[in-house]
């Protein structure tokens, strides 16, 4: 299957270097602290965050920083063939705990003790890199509700098709079965804080493809900045500052 | 990184779910022509000049590809739609218009419609995908038209009759291929059209048009579904049709589904299908397996007689014998047990172009006007192939190349058109390209890109090699080689020292090509391709670029080289007690030729060191040898033959076997023992990775004619297994000297050729290598001319830790298609040579016709095959009148193997020696052929 003309386009028409088109949007449900919707392409996914709040199983709490907690789910109309997963599957757990341990990184948890964070993820639609804009809308929703963080962790995933490195895989492209890396970065602290691949690849080859996605989260912060920047103008504008 | 531009959502509707995808459409998408002061010029491919730029439809690529190939179609713009449907429709097409596409000479433009923003076009309500891409063609044209503002013609080359109309309508020019190529003044183009299927008239010309002939002449092909039930329920039987290549009215089918082979007698039962079809066969009742075969003959009325050929060097260059003897006498010949069917339909063609001539026929009386003529395959297992031309008489005297369109039920013969001529008849640089196309051999000059992979010359070693951990220095060992005299590729050198315990240190030093050929590189993808280098008589094409092969990796005399080596220490019996393996550094003292080193051995004054080790090794050779045979191996002989070449005409001087010496023999002991000692190694350390290179055992029915022959000279031979059969081959001695290699010649041709394979695809035992009587084997020693060897190579390097496997090793299916692709490469490089020996047989003896022994192989119902030893051919002898089958007066004598006069005056038997007359004969103009005659 050739997935990138000799012409250098992919079968979507970008670029190999080229992310597809992201909008985020900030405070889509009203009753959380803080939320966010965002989009890769047609991945769209919803993040909800409550907290800091009291801790509500007491022996979970601990004295020295908050308690990070993450749900990740997938709506049953998210993907093209409507099937009912059962909640918790293994995938979900998994992506829950990425998650988790992505965003706890980079909260400030010990500004927080004897407290609870959680984060809520529902995938609204999938094609591919869900991943990564669970990271995305869950770094906004934490900015939104005002959560403490050292940086905006931003995801973007690669992969390598036909000899060719290839930032933000859609679907078709992630069901070639190639190699696929999930990068999670830190952009001003310059850090990876997450890394997933399942595929052998070698040394050289690998390190080009994460470094593409590392680009691919540089170009994500750059816009969630923006759009944090902007959503603070229109509450100073609101509060009339 | 991203760009802004607007975008739609494409809905694809699926059975039963809904598609979305993204379709993103882009400004930055170029036209492609260099006129244009809008677009970036680094990527036009249309050249400035360009009076009109084409725009092609699906149909004219996809039909006209033989047309597009030629060079006088340039300038045109292919649109990603109709790649897109090309590559659904027909891959073959879309491979070979892509490759028009990346060759720098073509100016072939590829424009990606369907993502640029002004010429993607959305499907309307109501409108078919075809409605739909045939609007995208044109609003694709318009955008040319209106984007380049008149500077140069636009013209759209379609043959759907309704797009045209639609074209002309919207104010877009827009024309058939026909009136196009007709435009242009170049009739040699026109023959290059595909003709439609019904332009059928006027072909009483060839074809005989008498009404019991114009009848249905096959049966119809089953549509695929039927096939696909039929397959299901075990009716039918799906395989590879080959046909024999000296009988092309034969053909089989490997059947998976029966275990066997399917024969299939007679073009009826073929139907249709060619050499290398996908077919779906259907067995024929029990009852007519045997019947089928007296007439697979006789209903054919252009039986063509066997022509002189080169003494076949193994079972897959000879004649299949699948009964004894044709039509000798019917009820003495034995029935055959194999099943017979015939051909349903065909699954997959294997179409392809095809080198050849046209049959003879008298000259045109004007010209200019369109002609049919028949061609005919220079590969026999084609069947004759019609075209239409305007050329004939130009076309007559030439080979030429030709590619296939139909055939449809009421024709003998498919149709075709012609492609190019290649050059004159007989004429021998014309006839050497006939033999490389047939052999799919890739002649073609390196590309720049492979060019850019050698290191910058001179190339000499550096001090960081000699420093490189993983090299030894072996600059002071005795280093020498023995090759053919004239080698310029010396890819294995020897030493031999005295230790001081009384043993000897031997190594085998193999040019270190893996060095210079690195995985993935440009250069290892062509060396890949093409697999092995190519001996011809008078030229050689390479696998590697010149500089690799006759330089840098050449281990010539009194320069430093780098080398693979291996190493061992022998006791005087030859017995090896330790094997090392290591990348070195050597200098070659002495690269002798065969001659000159048995010339050295066999001078009892000389007594210099280099010729102690050549003795010392003789000796060690000797014991390997003697103990190679102990274990079975059998001493096959060829009939080799050498030319002497005139170094200005080309033309042969002279003809003769090629002698084989003790040096040569002594090479090649090493050479086996240093491939049996690294197929060790790599297996040991790579069990499912490792390419190894196996001889299957033959068959009793694959020695059937040799067992036939030594009956009827009363021999027995013992072929129960390879060591009986060596042992009964050396007792095989008469009173005639030349007696025993002719029986080994005759045994060589029963066994099929050793073949590569992946070792992880086959199961210990069937790793064993009959011929060698070794029971793993491989081939490490010449990687300058043989691809497989750069492997072995790598999976030594890796076995010592040295470089890390490449990843193409891990992926078995590529590995299992690369040894495929070097069988077949070595045995197109082979048949290219014999074809070579065989072209050059014929243009020595076109001015020499000569008197000279031979010996008879083979009795035939009307006289027999003789073998020309002095010159390694065969062919047959006619006693009788072609098609008097016998005529009464002469009969066979099967169990004797004799042919007898009736009244008894006169009679031969096989292996008899006999006196020929050889010379070449004309029967048909420009068709000259050897012929042989009794004296
Ligand atoms: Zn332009």
């Amino acid at each position: 299957m050739e997935y990138v003309s000799p012409e250098g386009l992919r079968l979507d028409g970008r670029r190999p270097m080229e992310m597809r088109q992201i909008r985020g949007e900030i405070g889509a449900v009203a009753k959380a602290d803080g939320s966010a919707v965002f989009e890769m392409g047609n991945t769209k996914v919803i993040a909800a965050v409550y907290g800091p709040r009291e801790v509500q199983n007491r022996s979970q709490q601990m004295n020295d920083q908050a308690l990070v907690r993450c749900e990740y789910s997938m709506a049953n109309f998210s993907t093209g063939d409507r099937m009912r997963k059962p909640k918790g599957d293994r995938r979900s757990t998994e992506i829950s705990l990425v998650i988790r341990q992505t965003m706890e990184a980079c909260i400030m948890t010990h500004l927080m003790p004897r407290s609870q964070i959680d984060i809520f993820v529902q995938v609204l639609q999938a094609d591919g890199g869900t991943r990564s804009a669970c990271i995305n809308a869950a770094t906004l929703a934490l900015a939104d509700a005002g959560i403490p963080m050292r940086d905006l962790v931003t995801s973007c995933s690669s992969g390598y098709l036909n000899s060719t490195a290839l930032l933000d895989l859609n679907y078709v492209e992630d069901s070639a079965g190639g190699p696929d890396v999930t990068v999670g970065f830190l952009p001003k602290l310059d850090k990876v804080t997450l890394l997933q691949m399942d595929a052998k690849l070698p040394l050289d080859i690998f390190e080009n493809v994460m470094q593409l996605a590392i680009e691919g989260c540089k170009a994500v912060a750059n816009y969630i900045r923006e759009l944090l920047l902007e959503n603070t103008k229109q509450l100073e504008y609101r509060r009339g500052v | 990184m991203l760009h802004s531009k607007s975008f739609v959502k494409k809905t694809r509707g699926g059975k039963v779910t809904k598609v979305v995808r993204e379709h993103y459409l882009r400004d930055d998408i170029y036209c492609g022509a260099s006129i244009c002061k809008v677009c970036d010029p680094s990527v036009a491919r249309l050249s400035a000049s360009a009076s009109t730029i084409l725009i092609l439809d699906t149909n004219v690529v996809l039909n006209q590809i033989d047309l597009l190939e030629n060079p006088a179609i340039d300038d045109v713009v292919l649109l990603s739609i109709v790649l897109e449907e090309v590559k659904n429709k027909n891959l073959s097409v879309y491979n070979r218009v892509r490759s028009i596409c990346s060759n720098s000479l073509r100016k072939f433009f590829v424009f990606s419609n369907e993502h640029h923003k002004d010429t993607y076009v959305k499907e309307m309500d109501g409108e078919s995908k075809n409605d739909r891409n045939d609007r995208a063609i044109r609003v694709a044209t318009q955008w040319y038209q209106t984007h380049l503002g008149g500077a140069t013609r636009v013209l759209l080359l379609t043959n759907d009759r309704e797009n045209k109309r639609k074209a002309n309508e919207e104010g877009i020019s827009a024309e058939t291929v026909e009136t196009y190529v007709k435009s242009l003044g170049r009739p040699d183009l026109l023959d290059l059209l595909v003709q439609n299927a019904s332009g059928d008239v006027g072909m009483e010309d060839v074809e005989d048009l008498r009404p019991s002939k114009r009848k249905i002449l096959y049966t119809e092909h089953k549509p695929m579904s039927e096939i696909t039930s039929g397959l299901h329920r075990g009716i039918y039987h799906q395989g590879k049709l080959r046909v024999n290549r000296y009988n092309p009215f034969e053909a089989y089918v490997g059947s998976e589904s029966i275990g066997d082979e399917i024969i299939i007698y007679g073009r009826t039962n073929m139907n249709r299908a060619f050499d290398g079809d996908i077919v779906a066969v259907e067995l024929l009742p029990q009852d007519q397996w045997h019947e089928e075969k007296s007439l697979s003959i006789a209903d054919e009325e252009d039986e063509e007689e066997e022509g002189v050929h080169l003494v076949p060097g193994s079972a897959d260059d000879a004649p299949r014998t699948t009964g004894q003897l044709q039509g000798s006498s019917g009820e003495t010949a034995p029935v055959s047990f194999r099943p017979s069917g015939r051909v349903v339909g065909i699954i997959k063609r294997n179409w392809h172009s095809y080198c050849g001539s046209l049959e003879p026929m008298p000259k045109p009386a004007g010209s200019g006007g369109i002609a049919h003529a028949l061609f005919v395959s220079k590969d026999r297992r084609i069947p004759k192939i019609r075209i239409q031309t305007r050329q004939l008489e130009n076309l007559l005297d030439k080979r030429i190349v030709v590619a296939v369109d139909s055939w449809d039920r009421l024709s003998r013969y498919p149709s075709g058109h012609y492609i190019r001529t290649i050059g004159e008849i007989g004429d021998r640089d014309t006839e050497t390209e006939v033999v490389l196309i047939e052999n799919d051999i890739n002649s073609r000059p390196f590309s720049s890109q492979v060019l850019a992979c050698l290191p910058p010359l001179p190339w000499s070693v550096s001090p960081e090699d000699l420093t490189n951990p993983i090299r030894q220095d072996l600059r002071h060992l005795r280093v020498f080689s023995v090759d053919p005299p004239g080698c310029k590729d010396i890819d294995d050198a020897l030493h031999c020292t005295s230790l001081p315990n009384g043993n000897f240190e031997v190594g085998v030093h193999i040019a270190d090509v893996t060095n210079f050929v690195q995985p993935g590189t440009p250069l290892d993808e062509e060396a890949t391709q093409r697999g092995t280098s190519v001996y011809l008589v008078e030229r050689r094409i390479d696998m590697l670029p010149k500089p690799l092969t006759e330089d840098i990796c050449s281990l010539r005399a009194d320069v430093e080289r780098l080398a693979f080596s291996v190493i061992w220490e022998m006791t005087p019996e030859a017995e090896i007690i330790s094997t090392r393996y290591t990348k070195s550094v050597i200098k070659s003292c002495a690269a002798m030729s065969y001659i000159e080193a048995q010339a050295k051995m066999d001078d009892s004054r000389l007594m210099d060191p280099l010729t102690t080790d050549l003795r010392n090794m003789n000796t060690l050779a000797k014991i390997m040898r003697l103990r190679r045979i102990e274990r079975g191996a059998i001493t096959l002989a060829s009939a080799e033959v050498k030319f002497q070449i005139d170094t200005e005409t080309h033309d042969p001087l002279d003809i003769g076997m090629y002698q084989i010496r003790e040096a040569n023999q002594m090479v090649e002991e090493f050479m086996l023992a240093a491939n049996v000692s690294v197929s060790e190694k790599i297996l040991k350390h790579f069990p499912l990775c490792s390419l190894l290179r196996r001889h299957p055992i033959p068959t009793r029915e694959m020695l059937q004619p040799l067992l036939l022959t030594a009956a009827a000279v009363g021999l027995n031979l013992d072929v129960s297994s390879s060591k009986a059969l060596a042992d009964s081959l050396d007792r095989a001695v008469g009173d005639d000297p030349y007696f025993n290699k002719l029986i080994r010649i005759l045994a060589t041709r029963c066994m099929t050729q050793a073949v590569y394979f992946c070792s992880g695809d086959l199961s210990p035992p069937e790793y064993h290598h009959y011929g060698l009587a070794t029971p793993i084997y491989t081939h490490f020693t010449s990687p300058i001319r043989r691809y497989a060897d750069v492997i072995v190579h790598r999976l030594l390097a890796a076995s010592l830790g040295i470089y890390k496997l490449p990843v193409i090793f891990q992926d078995r299916p590529q590995l299992t298609s690369i040894a495929d692709n070097l069988n077949y490469r070595h045995r197109n490089a082979q048949m290219a040579s014999r074809a070579s020996v065989e072209l050059h047989t014929l243009i020595y003896f076109r001015k020499r016709p000569t008197d000279t022994e031979a010996r008879i192989v083979k009795i035939r119902s009307n006289g027999f095959i003789v073998f020309l030893p002095k010159f390694g051919i065969e062919g047959p002898v006619y006693l009788t009148q072609r098609g008097e089958n016998g005529g009464g007066e002469w009969f066979v004598d099967e169990q004797q193997q004799k042919i007898k006069k009736m009244d008894g005056s006169l009679s031969y038997s096989v292996l008899q020696a006999v006196r020929i007359h050889l010379e070449v004969v004309e029967p048909q103009p420009n068709r000259p052929k050897l012929h042989l005659s009794l004296l």
